[in-house]
């Protein structure tokens, strides 16, 4: 961080590439529907352009890319706790689906 | 600040156990941007708590999820095109995103009236959205779709969709509104008197942080 300049300030092409970038990126988000992309291939792509999406926003548009590291672990390291949760619901969500099978599906 | 200049010689990992260490500020940034990313942190959370549990009762209902490409496609010149209205709602909000960009780099400026009007076209673009989601919520009400059941299958998805796109929904209304107080804020020269530019970009977090939620939402909720 410079300290001639006051607060996160960077050039306007940057946020104007990222911009464009986002647009192309939704667009590609959009196509994947639009084509009917099915299986492991459609899957993958959404989580490549939500991820990139994502990313690209709080990287940039959020500046968190130019924040000292100890704000950047604070705050993006707790969320990862979120995947757990995320597993257990899944196995959760699973032996519901199998249980309900096994109780109203004969 | 003095400690920036001795900490730019230690490596980043050094710096994290500096900051935390010490008996002083752990982050050296304004503490309104702090308890803003905080409080975003905290909204991760909640909405993430959505996002599971639309994902464990789709696992686990037993009959099948309604085609969201089918159900939030619309009747346009004599064919149905899947999504389209969540698309440009997608867009609507991305482009958003890039004026309120905009209006914290020329905020950092001093660039009154550039920021006052970008600051604008993000609340009115914010207000576009809300307005298509209305429409969404009529036109799936109209169809029968209720929080306990809809007439193509799983009855969770109607809980899940007014639950998500609503609380989504509540949060963009609260961020026009936050944007409008900004916008009349830096217009009134409030920002000049305090000397600091930096609530605008406080402000731009919030709203990125709604575009960055919806594009989870579109994945995992439209797309999937």
């Amino acid at each position: 961080m410079s300290e001639a300049k006051e607060g996160q300030q960077h050039p306007l092409a940057i946020y104007l590439w990222i911009w464009l970038l986002l647009f192309v990126l939704s667009t590609f988000s959009y196509l994947v529907d639009y084509f009917h992309l099915h299986g492991m291939l459609r899957w993958s792509l959404i989580i490549l352009f939500m991820l990139l999406k994502a990313g690209f926003i709080v990287a940039i548009f959020m500046h968190m890319a130019w924040e000292r590291l100890a704000l950047k672990l604070a705050i993006l390291l707790p969320p990862l706790c979120l995947l757990v949760l995320v597993g257990f619901m899944a196995i959760e969500g699973d032996y519901t689906f199998l249980t309900r099978g096994a109780a109203f599906l004969r | 600040m003095a400690h920036d200049a001795q900490a730019a010689a230690l490596s980043p990992l050094r710096q994290v156990a500096g900051d935390f260490a010490s008996d002083r500020q752990a982050f050296s940034v304004p503490w309104g941007k702090a308890m803003m990313w905080i409080f975003l942190l905290s909204d991760t959370f909640i909405f993430s708590c959505f996002l599971t549990s639309y994902m464990n009762v789709r696992f686990s209902t037993l009959q099948g999820w309604p085609n969201p490409s089918q159900v939030f496609s619309l009747h346009i010149g004599g064919q149905d095109i899947p999504l389209i209205l969540i698309a440009i709602m997608t867009f609507v909000l991305i482009t958003s995103s890039g004026t309120m960009a905009l209006a914290v780099n020329y905020g950092y400026r001093k660039h009154k009236r550039n920021t006052v009007m970008l600051l604008i076209a993000t609340a009115a673009l914010g207000a576009t959205f809300v307005g298509m989601q209305a429409f969404e919520w009529t036109k799936l009400i109209m169809e029968g779709v209720r929080p306990w059941g809809n007439p193509w299958g799983a009855p969770q998805f109607g809980s899940c969709f007014f639950m998500i796109t609503g609380f989504h929904g509540c949060h963009v209304s609260a961020g026009v509104i936050y944007l409008l107080i900004t916008a009349k804020r830096v217009g009134s020269g409030f920002y000049d008197k305090k000397g600091t530019y930096e609530t605008v970009e406080v402000a731009g977090l919030y709203w990125h942080f709604v575009d960055l939620v919806w594009v989870f939402i579109f994945a995992f909720f439209y797309l999937w």
